[in-house]
């Protein structure tokens, strides 16, 4: 190629270094899509291709607040698993139930169960639709437990004991500088500073707000007037996403949220410890495991709907927390797919993945609930 | 063969290649090359048209039962309940900080892409004006969540000064009122970034219209005695009005269907906030506030809400667009 002129030389010296530049940004590949198609490249790690796992691909969709621990659990199948394909895609939950309801994923991630109480402008219920689609009837698996933090960054204050009833006076604005008496009473001993309280909501809608705002009204219904659900309905600054509302009190002092556990500790965020009745409980697996027990089941058999005791007595219980179902069909619509989802299922609900996701932030399954939830899987047919 | 007048032999054998008479090679200006480029040409205009009406119509269909549903009035209503029934919603709060932001980027974007494109034109030394120009290209390609993250980051901080500033001096006046939100998360930031996504839009059409000036022009005004700028202010700039004012309106239908960039900057506010005028409050834009949502459309009426926001967002840019065509043709006529 004969250049004709010092411009082309620039020119083409041009394209070469933005060419460089973009293709040195293509580095190593950290997995951070929401669709987690892993592949078994893992068979380098030494993974036993085990004979009794059965192949295929499994789709699902839903719930963003499992996602990291769904994506641990498929990386560690599909290493164990080489001819078994898992893809979940973190849509959301309401993504995630509508798909299912329509057949069009082989199990959903949600953060509450099938409603069974219909909404405005559709026949049916959610869980009566899933049934329809099924041809059987669909079951709401328990299988992560997120615990909800309580985050705030404040200078000066590490450590923190919310109550109830406090907590909802702070988030619907009635309570607006953090030395107001009601929280240095709880807080005996400890300066609290005169900074106004800045408080940050998910202006999505998102199962994290539908759980917290239950916690509210369950633990401090006097306190907390307002409606629960995905949408927040208390004061503040709304940002998107939890990556957003965490960012956001890390940046703000005397800011405080409510996000996910993993959010809090990746952000180096101050975790306030919460005071149900029984004496402050921090933050931990155990604690949130502990609140899980005392849940009451309300769905019939295998369909393990779990009713969330918020106001729960029980020391030691960190009772603010959402629990993410997966949903399936009992008899599944394509019969070469079951073996697959009953072992994809049995793994997510063993033992040590469970006390795996504790280092992601999430809290393991009670014994009792796992127990009953292997008993479901073996039943799926 | 015939001697008779007005008749040739050409006109009654094959020509050289073996084609009949009156045949040609059917070439590009032939019959049939016209034929195929009209159509062409006039399929892709109906099908432009088509999706744009297709496009309405989906919006108003899906629209139209939710708006029927809505107990209170959908212009002048700050309420958002479209989860449970009675449907309630209006669209005052996202209007004014749609409209606000679009038009503070476009206050600032319009005369700094005008005057870099005068730049690159007219006065920058030709080895300049190719890179100046092609760096500014370069700020459209920039993704818009990383102008959003960036502007939360790195923007978001230094607006604090600013803001304070323009609190103390005009404070009186509502549109400068405090608002209670933090500075990095404000209309004005998300208009600032806004105003910088339009900017290439604005530089990179005004700058082709500019380099049309016919020279006769500029020569002419030169010759009768005029500087640099009254040159340019009597041959280029009323010659490229027209072209400045489709720029103005495509920058502002990228500054009104702005998503990203506003979710992740502007913060959002919670029911029952109270009215404010401020630019130095928060709220959702249309876009944003759809984007922020679509995951969790459960039911048809409740996306229908949502469709009635977009609806509106639809209508709002394609009144601004017939009303800038309309300024652009009378302007054509005296031009001419």
């Amino acid at each position: 190629m004969k250049l004709q002129s010092r411009r082309q030389l620039a020119s083409v010296t041009g394209v070469a270094l933005v060419s460089t530049l973009a293709l040195a940004g293509c580095g190593s590949n950290n997995n951070t899509t929401a669709s987690s198609t892993a592949s078994s490249s893992a068979s380098a790690a030494g993974g036993s291709s085990s004979s009794a796992c059965p192949t295929g691909t499994l789709n699902g969709e839903g719930s963003t607040a499992q996602k990291n621990a769904i994506q641990q659990v498929i990386a560690d199948y599909q290493t164990t698993c080489s001819g078994a394909t898992v893809n979940y895609n973190a849509t959301g939950s309401g993504a995630g139930v509508k798909q299912f309801t329509a057949g069009q994923v082989d199990f959903g991630g949600s953060d509450s169960s099938l409603k069974s109480t219909p909404t405005a402008g559709t026949t049916g219920t959610e869980q009566t639709n899933a049934d329809k689609t099924c041809g059987s009837p669909a079951w709401n698996l328990p299988m992560v437990t997120g615990p909800i933090a309580v985050a705030y960054n404040l200078k000066g204050v590490p450590k923190l004991v919310l109550t109830p009833s406090v907590t909802a006076k702070i988030f619907n604005g009635a309570i607006t500088t953090w030395n107001d008496p009601a929280i240095a009473a709880i807080n005996k001993g400890v300066t609290l500073p005169a900074t106004p309280i800045k408080i940050f909501f998910r202006s999505d809608e998102s199962g994290t707000t539908d759980n917290f705002t239950k916690y509210l009204k369950g633990a401090a219904p006097s306190d907390w007037p307002a409606a629960t659900g995905k949408k927040w309905t208390g004061k503040g600054e709304g940002k998107q996403a939890s990556s957003g509302v965490s960012n956001a009190v890390k940046s703000t002092d005397g800011g405080i949220t409510y996000t996910e556990w993993s959010y809090a500790k990746d952000d180096k965020l101050g975790i306030a410890q919460i005071d149900n009745g029984a004496g402050p409980v921090v933050l931990s697996g155990p604690a949130v495991s502990k609140a899980v027990s005392a849940a009451r089941q309300t769905g019939a058999g295998n369909n393990i709907v779990l009713k969330l005791d918020y106001a729960t007595k029980v020391p030691g219980a960190y009772p603010i927390l959402l629990v993410t179902y997966e949903l399936v069909c009992s008899k599944a619509k394509s019969p070469a797919k079951v073996a697959l989802l009953k072992s994809f299922l049995t793994t997510f609900a063993s033992t040590g993945e469970q006390t795996k996701l504790q280092d992601i932030g999430y809290a393991p399954l009670p014994a009792s609930i796992q127990a009953q939830v292997n008993t479901a899987i073996a039943a799926l047919s | 063969m015939s001697t008779i007048t007005g008749v040739s032999t050409v006109d009654e054998l094959p020509d050289p290649e073996g084609h009949g008479p009156f045949e040609g090679d059917r070439a590009s200006t032939g019959r049939l090359g016209d034929r195929l480029f009209g159509g062409t040409a006039r399929g892709a205009g109906v099908l432009v048209i088509a999706m744009v009406t297709l496009v309405a119509v989906f919006l108003l269909s899906q629209a139209i039962p939710a708006l029927a549903a809505d107990k209170v009035n959908f212009f002048t209503s700050t309420q958002w309940n479209v989860d449970a029934t009675p449907l309630q919603f209006g669209i005052a709060n996202l209007l004014w900080v749609t409209v606000l932001s679009s038009v503070i980027a476009m206050i600032i974007a319009v005369p700094l892409g005008v005057g870099v494109a005068l730049f690159i034109t007219q006065y920058a030394p030709r080895w300049l004006s190719r890179p100046a120009a092609s760096l500014v290209d370069l700020l459209a390609a920039v993704p818009s969540i990383v102008y959003g993250l960036w502007g939360l980051q790195v923007l978001g901080t230094h607006m604090a000064g600013i803001q304070s500033v323009l609190e103390r001096l005009f404070g009186w006046f509502p549109l400068f009122q405090d608002a209670g939100i933090d500075a990095s998360s404000t209309v004005l930031t998300v208009s600032v970034v806004l105003s910088i996504m339009v900017l290439p839009i604005v530089t990179a059409l005004s700058r082709e219209v500019f380099a049309q000036t016919p020279t006769l022009h500029k020569e002419a005004a030169l010759a009768l005695g005029a500087t640099r700028w009254e040159m340019i202010r009597t041959a280029v700039l009323p010659f490229g009005k027209p072209g400045i004012i489709s720029a103005a309106m495509l920058g502002l239908g990228r500054a009104l269907g702005e998503t990203i960039a506003v979710m992740v900057i502007l913060s959002a506010l919670a029911d029952g906030t109270p009215w404010s005028w401020s630019m130095f409050n928060g709220g959702e834009t249309f876009a944003s506030k759809i984007a922020n949502n679509a995951a969790e459309f459960d039911s048809p009426q409740k996306a229908g809400a949502f469709m009635a926001a977009g609806l509106v967002l639809f209508t709002l840019t394609f009144v601004v667009n017939a009303i800038a065509r309309v300024v652009i043709e009378r302007r054509k006529v005296f031009a001419e």
